[in-house]
């Protein structure tokens, strides 16, 4: 198969940046996309150019590395997966394909097809620690969980961090990266204890680091590689709501020795 | 924002009550008399400026909402979307606007006339809303810009109803389905039921 593909080349983050055209020939239909990417890295070598950078990891779908913004939709046109996931038989012979990097002021390209994530780790950072007992292993069935709430919780954990709700948001929002975050958390009785304190914390974190609102397009849990759904969105908002009305006052607590 | 906005949804459900009496064959008796009693009804005067604060604040939250979610993605894609959404849902903004200029229209018509801030038009006094609905729906071009205005609500509604229950925390696997209908149910009869009484009058006269 043949392509042409139009590339972001972006030198660093003051760079302005710009589509640049690469063919690519004999391209396999089983070959994966980033497999497609070396070759051109590969050709790019060989004639003296800079290769394209671009965030890759595991190549199977687990890691939440891999990004880019392919044809008008984060990870290429297959629903639930990522981009290392994608293979050249999803597209036609000879189709100009476009290749973006993620578009979010939160996400500052690095170079090329490379954006700075790391706003996600602050909003997580921000929801602050667990209270898990140390000690011997506790009973599995110690502290009971319901069916629904213990797979709810499961799939909101499914979420890998990559980001693909943000570049396809048309409001470049991270409400569903969130409110996956929030839910898997605040679903468990382990996680209730500092749920209130949480869902504050990384709601204001998200907010000040310049994500958009969420105006329920639900073009996030369209292009979600692990279909996170946008439920999870209704919870965040009811736990914030509720955490906002209800949650009582903080006693300030003075230390001295 | 959400909130502003389904407490408007219920104002739209009692306009509507109100003009479909345009539509009984009384010489707009019926009418006259449902905005005699939202004119002069102590409650509804209460409200009145509550209902404006309502629009106000759901203009003024889309407004800001709006700026800050372009804000958010200082560079654009070269590749245009083609995630799959439902298009009414990314042109909120748009339809809003449109809403919002044949608002303004509307009230320089009714409402502003009513206050005195406009004079009526020669032979109708500034009360009688039913005559000046008359006047105006004789006109073929009004009548088709309030339908045109009616259509671009109902785009609005039908998003917007379900998306405040969203945002307002409801989300139920049983319930969502159900909510997500009676909004473009909602949206339907309230566009339907607004456009149905130009249309009236441009058959039966």
């Amino acid at each position: 198969m043949n392509f042409t593909l139009k590339i972001w080349r972006q030198k660093n983050g003051a760079d302005k940046g710009g589509l640049v055209t690469y063919e690519v020939k004999g391209i396999s239909p089983d070959s994966s996309f980033f497999e497609m990417l070396d070759m051109l890295n590969q050709q790019l070598i060989g004639q003296g150019i800079d290769p394209v950078s671009f965030d890759h990891d595991c190549r199977e779908g687990i890691c939440g590395t891999c990004s880019l913004y392919i044809n008008g939709r984060p990870h290429g046109p297959l629903k639930g997966v990522t981009t290392c996931q994608l293979h050249m038989r999803s597209f036609r012979d000879g189709e100009a394909i476009f290749i973006e990097p993620w578009r979010c002021g939160a996400f500052p390209v690095i170079k090329d097809l490379i954006v700075d994530r790391s706003a996600f780790d602050r909003i997580i950072q921000s929801g602050g620690y667990v209270s898990v007992n140390s000690g011997g292993i506790p009973d599995a069935n110690a502290i009971p969980v319901p069916k629904h709430d213990s797979d709810a919780s499961f799939d909101a954990a499914a979420c890998i961090g990559c980001g693909a709700c943000v570049a396809s948001c048309p409001n470049a929002s991270a409400m569903l990266f969130v409110s996956s975050k929030v839910s898997h958390l605040a679903l468990l009785p382990q996680g209730r204890i500092e749920a209130e304190r949480r869902v504050q914390n990384m709601v204001a974190t998200m907010d000040s680091l310049g994500f958009g609102n969420c105006s329920n397009t639900y073009a996030c849990e369209a292009e979600c590689p692990k279909e996170i759904s946008v439920a999870n969105i209704a919870r965040m908002n009811r736990e914030f709501l509720a955490a906002k009305v209800f949650a009582e006052k903080e006693k300030k607590v003075s230390f001295s020795l | 924002m959400a909130l502003a906005g389904l407490f408007l949804v219920v104002f739209l459900l009692v306009h509507l009550g109100i003009n479909l009496l345009l539509l009984a064959n009384d010489d707009g008796q019926a009418f006259s008399a449902a905005a005699n009693f939202m004119g002069t009804n102590a409650v509804i005067r209460v409200m009145e400026p509550v209902l404006f604060g309502g629009f106000l604040l759901h203009m003024l939250f889309g407004l800001l909402v709006s700026f800050r979610n372009r804000a958010s993605r200082p560079v654009r894609y070269q590749h245009k979307s083609l995630s799959e959404t439902s298009p009414l849902s990314k042109y909120m903004f748009h339809s809003g606007i449109i809403v919002f200029i044949f608002l303004v229209l509307h009230l320089i018509d009714f409402y502003f006339i009513k206050v005195g801030l406009v004079a009526p038009p020669a032979g109708v006094e500034r009360h009688d809303f039913y005559h000046r609905s008359l006047a105006l729906f004789a006109d073929k071009g009004y009548s088709a810009a309030y339908m045109v205005g009616f259509l671009f609500l109902g785009f609005h509604l039908n998003h917007a109803v379900q998306a405040a229950f969203q945002t307002m925390g409801f989300n139920h696997s049983k319930y969502t389905g159900a909510v997500k209908a009676g909004s473009t149910i909602y949206s339907v009869i309230v566009a339907g039921g607004f456009m149905i009484i130009p249309l009236w009058f441009m058959i039966s006269r």
